[in-house]
Order: C-alpha cells, then structure tokens, then sequence
C-alpha cells in the first residue's frame, strides 16, 4: 500500500479540492515560515546573550584577548588571551574529522552497500549505540584504556619520524595529550558521521548502480562513480555534524588533556587546551570578570562554528545535485 | 489508522510516566543507614537547597544522610559545583548556605549581603580538610619532605626520585632512579589555592608565584578534580600529587610526611586538626574568617590544610529556609558530628573555634 | 587455480583467449597468513611492540600482499577493486574496535552493581563510602527532561526542516538554513550557560527538570533539522508531482507523500539527536540542581539525571561511588538501545516495507 494509492483513495469522492485546500497551503506556509524563525531568534539571543556578558570582561582585559596565551582574568589587573585555546581547538576538532569522516564513510557504505542486510543493521546498530555513552565515561575510557596502549605506538612515531615537529615529544612522556584527546573525540563522532552517511548513502538510486554494473564496472568503480557522489553532500552535511560536536566536547577533553596555555606543535607532549574544556574547568571557581572571559572564549568558538559552517555550506551548494527538491 | 495509532502510542508513553511517579515516593528509601545518628538532633522539616565546594562534598552527604534519616520530614540538596559558584548561587537567592574553601572576598560581599538584607552574610567554618603529598612509587618504604623540596618537585626543579635533595631529608630510604610524574590539578580548584598559600608562606624563593586557584608552575602534567589525579595517581608509575586526605585513603595511597622545622608529621586527620585549632579568627562577630598559618612548627601539627566555610545569613533567610538551615547547621556544629568527620577522612574543627562556630550557629534567626 | 570467469574488454589485453584468470578464494587467508607472519617477525626484530603496533602492520601487509597478487593476475581494474572492498571492511573493523572496547569497559565495571534494586533505589541517605542505592531518582528525571526536549524540538524541527526544503526560496530562507548550520555547532556547555543566566538569573525561574529540558532542546533542534532537511531532499521529486498531477495541494502533498517518504530517515535523525543528548553532562549541571532524592516534578525544584548522577558519583571518588558511576553509564546505554529497538519497531509498525531504511 504506497501513499499515493491512499491519497487516491482519500480525495476521490472528497469536496472539491480547490476550496478546502485555499486555506491550507498559506496556513501551513506560515507554520513552518515560523519555525523557521523560532530557530533563528534562539540563535540570535544566544549571540547576544554571549556578547552582552563578555563585553565588560573584555573592556577590562589589559592583555591582548587573541594573541596571549595567558589565562588570568580574576587577577587584577586581569590579562587573558585565547591564542593557546583556539590552537588547540582547531588542531583536535581538524585530527579528529580527519580521522573520523573517512573511517565514518566507509562504515556507511560498508554497512550499505558491501554487506548482506542483516550484518549492516547489526554494524549500524552497533555504531549508533556509541553515540549513547556519555562523554565523560568517554574521557574516563580515554584515560584507563586508550592512553596506555598509545604510548607506544607514539614513541614509536618519536624515535622513527621526530623530524616531523608535530611527532616529536621532548618531554618522554605521552600521555595527557592533544593527539590523544583527538582520538578519543575522533570515535566519539565517529557513530554521527557514520549514521548521518548511512542514511543518505542507502538512498543511492539503485538503477544506477545496476547500470554501471551492467556495463562492466566492478563494484567499487560503482560505488564511486554513484553512491558517492549521490551522497556527497549529505556526506559533507554529516562531517559538519560531526565537527559541530568535536569543536564544543567539554567534559571528555577537559577530562584528558593536562591544561596548559601554550601552543605546543609537538602534539604528542601533555599540554593542549580547548575553547570548551577550558570552560569546563573554570567555570566553577571564576569571578565576575573570569566568567565574563570565559563567555568571551564561547563566543570566539560560536563565530568559529560559523565560519567553518559557513565555508561548507558554499562548498555544497556548489555541488549539490538536487535530487528532488520542489 | 495511523492517527489512532500515535494516539495509543502517546498514551502508553503518558501512562508510563506517570506510573513511574507514582511509585516515586516508594523509592526514597535509605537502604543503607550510614553511621549513627545521635538521637539529640532537633528537628525540622521542609527542604533546603545548599552548593558549593567540591572539598566538603562527601562529609556534607555523610551529615545530610545522617540528618534526613533522624528528621525524615526534612530534604537538604547540596551540589559540589564549586566555590565560586557556591557563592553565585548563594548571592542570587538560590541556595540558603553556600560552601566555600575560602571566606567571603571583599568583591563578593556586597552581593551576598544584599541577599541577606536586612542582615549580613556571615562565614562559619565547618569541614576541614588536609592536602596531603600521595604518592606511588613501588618499594618507597616512607616518604619525608620539606617545604623546599616541594616546591622544586612542583616546579620541575627536581626531576629524579633520587635527586640528593630528596635523598637528603630521607636518610638510610633508598629512592628508585626515575624520573618523577608530578601531577597536579588542571581545574581551577581551593585545594589548589591553599598548597600554593603554603608553598609561597614556607619556600617563596622556590615558589615565586602568585597564589591561585589556577596550577602556576611549568611542568607535570594536569588532572581534573580530586578524583582525576588520584585516578593519575593510582595509574601511573613514580607520581606524586597534592589530593585530599579523604581520596588518599579511600585509594590507599601512601602519604608523604612534612618537615615544617619541627620534625616529620604524618598527614592524619588528628594532626591537620591541631593546625586548623590554631588559627586565629579574622573575622568580626559572627563571622569567622580563619587565617591559618602554614608556617606552623610543631611535632604534631600537619600543615597542609584546608578549611571550608559555610555561607549563610545571619538574619534574612526566608522564614521556610531559615529554621532548617539553622537546625542542620546546629547539628553539623554539635561534637558527634564533627567527630565523624575523622572517619571520612576530614578534619573537624576543635577547641576555641568549634565554640564560637557553634555560638554563630546559634545566632542566625 | 583459475576459475572460468565471462571475458570483459575492460580487463586489458589477454593473451590468454576467452578463459580470464582469477584469484582463487584461497589468496585472502593465504595473504592475511603471510601478513601475519611478516608482523611477528617485524616484531621480533624491530622495535614496533604491542599488540596494536603488532596488530597494524599485520593488516597492512596482508593487504599489500593481497591487493598485489591481484594485481599480477586479475589486473589494474579488479585489483583496485579488492583494494577498496578490503579497505572498506577494514575500516569498518576499525570502527568497531573502540566500540568494543568502551563497551566492554562499561559493561565490565558496570556490571556489578546492576540489580533491580540499583534501578528503583534512590540515593537518598546512602553515603559515598557504602555500596547499594540505586539511580531511581536519576532515570525519572532522564526520562521526563527527554522527553519535554523532544516534544519541543522534535516538531519545529520538521516543521523548518519542511520550510527550507519545500518552500523555502530567497533571502530568508537562505538566513534560516545558515543558522540552522550554525546551531549544530553551538557547544552543549553554551547552551546550558544560555538557558541559566536568561532564565534562570533574569527571569528568575528556578533551576530544574524544565530548565534542563529546553537546553537540551537547543541542542537537539539543529539535528533534528539538518537530518530532516536531508532526508526531505533525497525524497525523488516524481513523487512529489505525481501528487501534484492528482491535484494534491502542496501542503497534504508535504504531509502525506513527502513526510511519510522520508519518515524513517526522520526518525533516525531524532533518535541520533536524542541519543545524542541523553549523555550531555555540562548543560544539566548548569541547569539543574543535583538532588540525591526522588522528585517527580521537573517543573520545580532539584532534579536528578542519570549524566549528573554518574558525574557525581565518580567526583566522589570511593571506589563504591565509582562502581555506580559505571553502573550509571550501562543504564544509559540500555536505555537507548532499549529506545532504538522501539523506535525502529515503530517505524517499521507505522511504514510496512518502507520502515526499514537499512538494505
């Protein structure tokens, strides 16, 4: 029973449809015209609400707010600047995609296209499930399980590649750190990535895989001359998703990294910090003018947000293939 | 059809919970009573919101838990969210006392007491805590370290368990060849603040930083909350960390103990208390802002420590709040509660202060 | 060890005549051996340890090998092919592995302290150091700011998502589907500072379920949004005109071919948002108050959520605390997968054939 055998069925013998549906399309129209509009106000209050806590915060900042790496905004006189936040903000939430939307896509397709029915609902499920733990058992599995057992493959990386700044760690030590936080963020964004590809992917025109296959091309060549490019927008919206949340994870990330303000490039030394999880850690114990500094920072990582949003959204549009839009 | 179908579905999930708060009021029980209760508490009833220090939190559930179970009309609620909020949350009328680990400062007074307008908002010392110097490092027999030595561990002076400076305070221990893991806390913290009060008092040559509740120094490595290093602490090898006396003992980790001039004190309950009794009261009236001296030279004063303030209103609680918190208050203040803090791994307050303390209970209206 | 296989032109110049070589079954296992093989000698000789290090290499030889066997029999094309079929499962491997791992983890510390009475016991007058007590308090409170966080994002979330799709054309549309971007962006932890000093500090209503329930809308609204601006776009158009062509105005058209079209889409977009927020932590510290007591009500007073409880436990620290903590972890977990299965059943209940969105 498709909808439209319903649909049939329910307007035949129905009053003329002209009349009753008149009032129909601009009520409707303007439902959604409002909710539409709803989403925009919240997003407009938040920004105001972020500015008008942190302009005092800032006026009295006699540091410089975006090249000092200092963070002491309750001292007096009060000096903070976010230099060390956004480097490791961008450095975690860029490994982190980096690591998570490949590994993430090929889930999807895998779990598509390339297994039998069963197996890809039992994979989905399983990978969906992750996105149900709390962040911060997240961080508390980061730091029993997952930092031991990287220690020694970043030695490793120390000992054979150091020449490379961003492998080499000077201080012996590799826990604690900025890779290790992008990881441990890399699968937590792992399962929306991959649901969000998943479900855009299998919509992929069956016809035209059947097509390509038909003249001779092998199953990857299908895949990548149909479904992916079907689905890269949705792909890209996925990645954006994903990115959304590695750019404001608080509690995993301040539960990792050790919190200090430099920007370190050896990224496999103890250090990092980020716009979030400095939130996180001093939120609770900050004045006035040090809840004022910390707003400023939300809002640094709010007009971030919008610029990265922003650059993807140019990249899909150029791109999109309207697949069946009104 | 479908409609029909939501509906059902709707109502189902409608009946579910409200059959779970049905039988909400069957869940409050205790099952686990938690130490005695001196049949001496005089009751109230009502229920009371209170937040604050991470410090205190557990002796605060241990004497919320011992209060509700002898006044079972009474609820007090506390969240450890921190001093700073505590004290945000006090100013602003949500909460009827706020715990802080440090009296109120001079920027946040007027707040607080416009919230106890027509009265004032007055600190009344509670809970006291030691820092202790845990460490885990395997075949150490005992530890012994002075002020000076502290400072160079926690700046990354000293590097090595076996640097002579180390093995100078600890004749005939033999110390492992190994770097140190030194962890302190990456979240600003009153734990924080009081160790550096009492490295800049004892060391300021080898402490030359400001006091804070942010980490000033290069080096080690960073862990959230008490619970965070002492999860550092008990994972890794050759580390050493400030945490308080109670996560010490509750991850069975060996304690360092300090020469303040006076000869090695062990880092115990009994010993933070003679330090904490010993401080003398800066505050006016009733209220009772310590200033604890770290540089105190005694053989069995422990020097570390910390004490926690309640916040509250003299007079200008809202009459609902104002007989509950003056009830709990007066049975926190009482000697049997105080002196199941030393099983918790807290130190009580003793002796003059406790006396006046209990005086400042009395007085709020 | 060559199967007989129909000669496509694409496979370059066979010499060979009609029959086309092909690799035997057998060369996965005998490439996977041999990268095995080559990864314990590696780690004899070398100084790569561990078992991951060991683990990794093991995969990467076996696929070098593999994929250059094929490529000296099948050639360029099928070879390339087994390389990205073999890349693909790996990844997928890959993904699983950390999976296992934090499950497990949580399975494993959590275990102990399941019971029923874990589940209908509060906390109240339980102290840090005994074991026993329950997260009660915690899963009503879960469940009740849930679910007002849904009934309010879930349907302005279709609602835009329905605007920027079908009719949305022109500058404000265009505004809309920016901000919508921008939200999913927005930190959870700014989100919950959002609805504390707005509400709660200016208009002075109190910290609670309620509270907690519309910053956790916030953050879901986006989500619920995106996922079903893209599913509403992947719904093919000849439905949509079918339904024109029978004189279906454009808002039934909307409600009753395209929505139900794309519904299961929906539904996993919701059911992503709300898992998604059921393990937020930040924003239900800012905005409710920790209680270790059973209160029904999330419009007024402390109320307790399964994030906030499993924070408090583990900054309690004691090891009985921390045993709950993970406790509280594999009751999250159970709980939304609970919620998965039902919903998914119900997608599958309301849409027959079409419910089920995986092939």
């Amino acid at each position: 029973m498709t909808a439209t055998d319903t649909l049939v069925h329910d307007e035949l013998g129905a009053a003329p449809a002209s009349r009753k549906a008149r009032w129909g399309d601009p009520i409707f129209k303007a439902v959604t015209l409002g909710a539409g509009i709803f989403t925009v106000t919240i997003m407009f209050a938040i920004g105001l609400f972020l500015l008008i806590r942190a302009l005092p915060a800032l006026a009295n900042n006699s540091g410089n707010f975006l090249t000092s790496s200092t963070w002491l905004p309750d001292q007096s006189p009060p000096v903070f600047g976010i230099a060390a936040l956004l480097f490791g903000t961008l450095v975690t939430a860029s490994l982190a995609l980096l690591m998570a939307v490949p590994v993430g896509v090929a889930v999807a397709l895998y779990a598509s296209h390339y297994a039998t029915p069963r197996l890809g609902k039992v994979l989905a499920f399983l990978v969906d499930l992750l996105a149900a733990v709390p962040s911060i058992i997240f961080g508390l599995w980061g730091l029993a399980v997952l930092m031991p057992n990287m220690g020694g493959l970043l030695k490793w990386l120390n000992d054979h590649l150091g020449f490379i700044p961003i492998f080499q760690n000077t201080t012996g030590i590799y826990t604690k750190s900025v890779l290790i936080a992008a990881v441990v963020l890399a699968i937590m964004i792992l399962p929306t990535v991959s649901s969000v590809s998943r479900e855009v992917l299998v919509q992929a025109p069956d016809l035209q895989i059947e097509a390509a296959l038909a003249v001779g091309a092998t199953k990857w060549e299908s895949m990548r001359m149909v479904v992916l490019p079907f689905g890269r927008p949705g792909i890209i919206s996925a990645a954006m998703l994903g990115l959304g949340r590695a750019l404001g994870e608080t509690i995993a990330v301040a539960i990792i990294l050790s919190a200090l303000f430099e920007v370190n490039w050896h990224i496999s030394e103890p250090g990092g910090n980020t716009f979030a999880a400095n939130i996180a850690l001093k939120w609770n114990e900050a004045g006035t003018n040090g809840l004022g500094a910390l707003i400023a920072s939300g809002l640094v990582l709010f007009l971030i947000t919008l610029a990265v949003n922003l650059v993807a959204r140019m990249v899909i549009n150029r791109r999109r293939v309207k697949e069946g839009t009104a | 059809m479908r409609s029909t179908r939501t509906a059902q579905i709707a109502a189902l999930g409608a009946a579910t919970v409200l059959a779970l708060s049905a039988c909400s009021s069957s869940s409050n029980t205790a099952s686990t009573p938690s130490g005695s209760s001196s049949g001496s508490i005089n009751c109230a009833t009502g229920s009371i919101k209170a937040s604050g220090s991470t410090a205190q939190k557990n002796a605060i559930t241990e004497w919320i838990n011992a209060y509700q179970q002898a006044c079972t009309g009474a609820t007090i609620d506390y969240q450890a969210n921190g001093s700073g909020a505590g004290i945000t949350d006090f100013s602003n009328g949500q909460t009827s006392f706020a715990g802080s680990d440090s009296a109120l400062k001079a920027e946040n007074r007027p707040g607080a007491d416009a919230r106890c307008s027509p009265g004032a908002a007055i600190d009344i010392p509670m809970v006291g805590g030691a820092i202790t110097l845990a460490y885990k490092v395997d075949g150490l027999s005992g530890l012994t370290l002075t002020p000076p030595v502290i400072a160079k561990i926690f700046n990354n002076k000293i590097t090595k368990w076996n640097d002579p400076a180390i093995a100078a305070v600890n004749p005939g221990v033999t110390l492992p060849d190994q770097p140190i893991a030194q962890f302190h806390r990456s979240d600003s913290s009153g734990t924080t603040e009081n160790f550096s009060k009492y490295l800049k008092a004892t060391a300021p040559t080898d402490w030359p930083y400001e006091t804070g509740k942010d980490w000033p120094a290069p080096g080690g490595q960073g862990s959230k909350g008490n619970d965070g290093v002492t999860a550092s602490l008990t994972a890794t090898a050759n580390s050493i960390g400030y945490i308080e006396l109670s996560f010490a003992q509750d991850a069975k980790l060996a304690t360092a103990k300090v020469d303040n001039g006076a000869g090695a004190v062990e880092a115990t309950s009994q010993n933070a208390a003679v330090t904490i009794a010993a401080a003398p009261i800066t505050g006016t009236g009733n209220d009772l802002a310590l200033k604890i001296d770290y540089k105190i030279s005694a053989p069995n004063a422990y020097p570390i420590v910390l004490v926690t303030y309640e916040i509250t209103c003299n007079k200008g609680l809202p009459a609902d709040q104002a007989t509950l918190t003056k009830s709990f208050l007066t049975y926190t203040a009482s000697d049997a509660a105080q002196s199941t803090l030393v099983d918790l791994g807290y130190v009580p307050i003793t002796g003059v202060v406790l006396t006046k303390v209990k005086a400042a209970v009395a007085s709020i209206l | 060890m060559s199967s007989d296989t129909l000669l496509r032109p694409a496979d370059g110049p066979s010499a060979v005549g009609l029959r086309r070589r092909s690799l035997a079954r057998s060369a996965l296992p005998i490439s996977a051996a041999a990268g095995v093989a080559i990864a314990v000698i590696g780690a004899l000789t070398t100084d790569i340890d561990g078992v991951a290090g060991t683990m990794v290499v093991a995969v990467l030889a076996s696929i070098v090998i593999y994929v250059t066997w094929s490529l000296i029999v099948e050639g360029r094309q099928r070879a390339t092919d087994r390389f990205a079929t073999t890349v693909i499962a790996a990844a997928a491997v890959l993904a699983l592995v950390p999976l296992v791992s934090v499950l497990w983890t949580v399975i494993e510390r959590g275990i102990a302290v399941l019971g029923l009475s874990f589940l209908t016991d509060s906390m109240r007058n339980v102290s840090a150091r005994s074991a026993g007590g329950g997260l009660f308090h915690a899963l009503l409170g879960t469940l009740e700011q849930v679910a007002i966080a849904t009934l309010i994002s879930v349907p302005i979330g279709i609602l835009t998502a329905i605007y920027l799709v079908e009719y949305g054309r022109g500058r404000v549309a265009k505004v809309i589907g920016f901000v919508v971007d921008v939200m999913v962006g927005v930190p959870s932890i700014i989100a919950g500072l959002f609805i504390f000093t707005g509400l709660v500090l200016t208009l002075g209503l109190p910290r609670s379920g309620l509270a907690a329930a519309f910053a956790l809308a916030i953050l879901m609204l986006p989500v619920v949004t995106r996922t079903t601006d893209e599913m509403l776009r992947v719904v093919p158009n000849d439905l949509r005109e079918a339904s024109y062509a029978l004189g279906i105005p454009k808002w039934r058209t909307i409600t009753k071919v395209v929505l139900p079209a794309a519904l299961p889409g929906i539904i996993t977009g919701a059911m992503l948002a709300v898992a998604r927020v059921t393990g937020e932590t930040a924003p239900l510290l800012l905005t409710t108050f920790l209680t270790q007591s059973v209160n029904p009500n999330p419009l007024d007073g402390p109320q307790a959520s399964i994030p906030t409880f499993v924070w408090d436990q583990i900054t309690s620290g004691t090891p009985a605390s921390l045993a709950r903590a993970w406790g509280g972890a594999l009751v999250l977990i159970l709980f939304v997968t609970v919620f998965y299965a039902t919903a998914r059943l119900a997608s599958w209940w309301f849409m027959g054939r079409r419910g089920m969105s995986v092939r």
